[in-house]
């Protein structure tokens, strides 16, 4: 920072990030890279088949392997099971018990049967090798089909029919007259493959007993740290003080560690059970096979439409799959609630209905991932505009003109509420953008070249800053959704921040100190953040739901907001004056209108009067110099907007779907570091066009995950993600004490929809329209080549 | 035959490896490969493991000049080659200046996959210093990053490229010359 910028406000610039010089040093302290003397290594026995009993466990060769220390099972270590719960009567949710490690049944391959400790990893991964486990097979439940069926074998025995959330919502009185009296009624069948988040660095923990804390510590790579505190101290049966959840950098999480994972558990458990620390570092075959997965889902839905295009009601059923366990602390719950309660989106839907389904199958379990259930429902809902503007035969864009909400705030027919947003210019924007770069002139001329050229939009609101009444809503027992910061000053004028929420790439180090520097008035290097540490931390929910600068910031900045009251109140009473005469800024704390030398302190003499000179504070002001703020948001939470806008090209001979060019315009109101949030969007975007046209874990007939590898699951690189280019538009957010809209999810919420509609658009003339991604070059090819007419 | 191919995996034996110009003598396995030795050996835990069968790229160091997969090397097979990981990369604390570029450009987020796209245009810009922004984009495509989308990383690399070119172009001889 040059000394003209000191004293301009951080936030809304792009300042070098905070965590860059370790990270490209190579000196970022990763999970893996903690070593601790006399540590051991723990690898998983994991099931082979999808769905059986198990009839014996016989490690006693594991034991004999050179190296290995040591094996336990369930039995063994005696963990209590991890069961997430949903405040909802029986007929709605049925809960169901996680076992750490499988005692009786296993529910899918990849399943943790038994923790093997050894030397190192190569010593533990040899003793995999000679576990010996019998199982009595039982048929697998690996579709939507069997699951539902009256007969179906149960994956759990007490979820009929293989459901564990069943809920039907918003039921407009009369919906079914209005779709018989409509216009026009058009109908999707929507499904989209399951897929996993795949942060780079692969889940993994370390854990041993402190005996001097009298403590376990548990250091391991998790979005939500106080969390796990809770679930470790329960199942391993330990007071919550006696444990302390630390997280190193993080290479990524996007949701899959946002939830409480069995195998982290286990290796406390050993770690404690041999009195030494234990390492357990989950490799890519595990990572992309039996970590949680997530996405795959199934919307049926129909919409009702005047003569003008304009939308007269929604209807909607989705059933969810998600796998073998429900996740803590969310539920299997996560995917059907959002689904249902926000799939209205940005539009005027004046009478809406919907039922959502949670069914458990025999495939590894899955966690919330970047965008929960909008991606796909942003799909269902963009896809029924489309199809209505063809059948009425409206401009895409024009019928979503005449549909989007317009005035706020706006209260829709899913009893939400929503802030004001940009959703008309946003669109207005993006495509006046693609039209002015001449790509429906392209279009044109392509197609007359036998081309097949197709622009796609996808318009839609991110909710963020769920506050707790929001998750109360969804009837979480255990609820989300405040956080707590506390701000420190120490005797030199340096600042520590404390946030509940956890960095995994979004430069929290950075964009938390900027809002902390700018309410001090004191340069940003004299700012650090403490988070991912259960005792540094008072408490907080971790990162998740775009819900870090919305609600952790804003703690933040009403912590560093009474910390400045206070500095204030000191130096007003030293000058005799008041606190309002004191303004923070520059790097100086200043009395107003004056100028000279004795009208200027720095922050490091009020913090010397405030910790080493209490004699001079008056009596109503206490030593020190720490403030405590928690945030939480009243009202049904914020919402980001965007448009993205697509153009592809499809490759006749090879059925390639090639991005042409990638348009985004956001708004996520105040944008503390544009940097920061461009790169948001753009990761977000590139998940996003991995799961239109790329990633999908399949399943064979018993159970087997096809994705293993990264041979099997196709990541794409930088061949495949185009670049893309960023317009923001600014609606600052009064709900939010920075006027900041979450950022972290939207790109991938709107890829899929604008990649889909943009390939449906270019294949127009084949008649053919696709309703699943991940898209792949054989259906793209098959719509082009027909099989000719013998 | 010599003993030595007839030892098992397990079988520890010292081998000597010259990393970022430093000579270090280790007692291991055979089977451990050049990644696990690096990271967990010799402590230098910038290089990380992201797959394990070479696809990633997060472990890619520099072995006699050129960008390899340090999980698909065996530790023993880089005797007597000289290796560089991303903790030669700085002078002290000064950051080079594609390190630098990087972080300019935000060509990182969670920083997890960095050490290895550095290593891999260190590699690749030592050997095609006029690479255009295409053929770094796909040269980039060698490694995966979840976070970033790529543009960003190809923009840092290709930043650095032009910007070494101009400071050549000015001080360097001229090929003509």
């Amino acid at each position: 920072m040059t000394r003209q910028e000191r004293g301009r406000p951080l936030v809304g610039r792009s300042v070098p990030r905070r965590e860059d010089r370790r990270l490209v040093s190579g000196r970022g302290r990763f999970v893996d890279d903690i070593a601790l003397p006399g540590m051991l290594h723990a690898q998983f026995v994991r099931s082979t088949v999808a769905h059986g009993e198990i009839m014996s466990m016989d490690l006693s060769a594991v034991r004999r392997v050179p190296g290995v220390v040591a094996a336990f099972t369930a039995d063994d270590l005696a963990i209590a099971d991890i069961t997430a719960q949903l405040g909802r009567p029986r007929s709605q949710f049925v809960p169901t018990a996680m076992p750490v490690l499988a005692r009786d049944k296993v529910r899918y391959v990849g399943e943790p049967l038994a923790i093997v400790v050894g030397l190192d990893a190569y010593a533990a991964e040899d003793g995999l090798e000679a576990a010996h486990v019998e199982y009595a097979p039982l048929p697998p439940v690996l579709g939507e089909e069997t699951a539902l069926a009256d007969d179906a074998v149960l994956v759990h025995d007490e979820a009929a029919r293989n459901t564990l959330v069943d809920v039907s919502l918003f039921a407009t009185d009369g919906i079914d007259d209005i779709f018989d009296a409509a216009h026009r009624v058009v109908e999707v069948d929507v499904t989209t493959g399951r897929q996993n988040a795949l942060p780079l660095e692969t889940r993994g923990a370390v854990a041993h007993w402190d005996d001097r804390e009298e403590q376990l510590l548990l250091q391991t790579c998790t979005q939500v740290p106080h969390q796990v505190r809770t679930v470790a101290s329960r199942c391993l049966r330990l007071d919550e003080r006696a444990v302390r959840v630390v997280v190193p950098d993080m290479g990524g999480g996007f949701g899959q560690k946002c939830v409480v994972g069995r195998e982290e558990i286990a290796a406390a458990a050993a770690a404690l059970r041999l009195g030494r620390p234990v390492k357990w570092i989950e490799d890519r075959k595990d990572a992309l096979s039996a970590s949680f997965l997530a996405r795959e889902q199934h919307y049926r839905a129909r919409a009702a439409f005047d003569t003008d295009g304009r939308i007269l009601a929604l209807d909607a059923d989705v059933v969810c799959d998600m796998g073998a366990y429900s996740c803590y602390p969310f539920t299997a719950g996560i995917e059907p609630l959002m689904a249902s309660a926000e799939m209205p989106g940005v539009y005027k839907v004046p009478a809406y209905r919907v039922r959502g389904r949670a069914i458990t199958t025999n495939k590894a379990p899955t966690a919330p991932y970047r965008g929960v259930s909008r991606p796909q429902y942003v799909m269902v809902v963009e896809r029924l505009f489309e199809r209505a503007a063809r059948e009425l035969g409206l401009d895409p864009v024009e019928i979503r003109r005449r549909n989007v909400i317009t005035d706020f705030p706006y209260t829709g027919v899913n009893d939400i509420t929503y802030d004001p947003g940009s959703y008309l210019e946003s669109l207005n924007l993006c495509e006046r953008v693609v039209r002015d770069e001449g790509w429906y002139d392209t279009r044109t001329a392509a197609a007359a070249e036998g081309r097949h050229i197709g622009i796609g939009y996808a318009c839609f609101s991110e909710r963020t800053g769920y506050g707790s009444s929001a998750f109360a809503q969804r009837k979480m027992q255990v609820v989300p959704g405040f956080d707590i910061s506390e701000v420190r000053m120490d005797t030199s004028g340096a600042v520590t921040v404390t946030t509940g929420t956890m960095s995994h790439g979004q430069s929290h180090e950075t964009t938390m100190a900027q809002i902390v520097a700018d309410a001090l008035g004191l340069d940003i290097a004299r700012v650090r953040l403490h988070q991912g540490d259960t005792d540094r931390v008072t408490y907080g929910w971790g990162t998740f739901a775009s819900r870090s600068i919305t609600v952790g910031g804003s703690a933040v900045r009403l912590a560093a907001e009474r910390l400045g009251d206070k500095l204030r109140a000191i130096a007003a009473a030293l000058w005799d004056t008041e606190p309002e005469q004191v303004e923070l800024a520059g790097g100086h704390v200043r009395r107003r209108g004056g100028d000279g030398a004795h009208d200027v302190l720095t922050h490091q003499e009020i913090a010397e009067v405030a910790y080493l000179r209490a004699d001079l504070l008056p009596k109503d002001i206490e030593p020190g110099l720490t403030a405590t703020a928690t945030f939480d948001v009243f009202n049904d939470g914020t919402f980001s907007n965007a448009t993205h806008g697509v153009v592809v090209e499809l490759h006749q001979g090879t059925g390639k779907v090639e991005i042409l060019r990638y348009v985004c315009v956001e708004d996520c109101g105040v944008a503390i570091h544009p940097q920061v949030v461009e790169g948001q969007c753009r990761g977000g975007i590139a998940q996003g066009i991995a799961g239109a046209l790329y990633e999908e874990v399949t399943y064979d007939a018993v159970g087997e995950p096809s994705a293993t590898s990264f041979m099997d699951y196709k990541v794409p690189t930088a061949q495949e993600i185009p670049e893309v280019s960023i317009h923001h538009l600014e609606t600052p957010c009064a709900f939010t004490a920075t006027g900041a809209k979450g950022a972290g999810e939207g790109g991938t919420i709107g890829a899929p929809a604008a990649v889909l509609n943009a390939v449906n658009d270019a294949l127009r003339p084949t008649g053919t329209e696709l309703d699943h991604t991940p898209i792949t070059p054989q259906t793209v090819h098959r719509a082009l080549n027909p099989e000719p007419v013998p | 035959m010599t003993d030595d191919t007839l030892m098992t995996p397990r079988e520890p034996q010292l081998i000597a490896l010259n990393v970022n110009g430093e000579r270090h003598e280790v007692i291991t396995e055979a089977r451990r490969t050049l990644v696990d030795v690096l990271r967990h050996e010799l402590r230098l835990t910038g290089t990380h493991v992201g797959c394990e069968h070479g696809i990633c790229g997060a472990c890619t160091v520099l072995v006699d000049d050129r960008p390899v997969r340090a999980c698909l090397m065996f530790a023993a097979q880089a005797e007597g080659a000289r290796i560089r990981t991303v903790e030669s990369l700085a002078d002290g604390n000064r950051l080079s200046d594609l390190q630098r570029a990087f972080s300019e450009h935000h060509a990182l987020q969670c920083g997890f996959c960095t050490p290895g796209f550095l290593m891999l245009a260190e590699g690749f810009l030592a050997e095609r210093p006029e690479a255009t922004k295409e053929e770094i984009r796909e040269v980039v495509a060698a490694n995966m990053c979840r976070c970033t989308g790529y543009q960003t990383i190809v923009e840092a690399i290709d930043a650095c490229a032009t910007a070494r070119r101009r400071a050549c172009a000015q001080t360097c001889p001229s090929k003509e010359d």
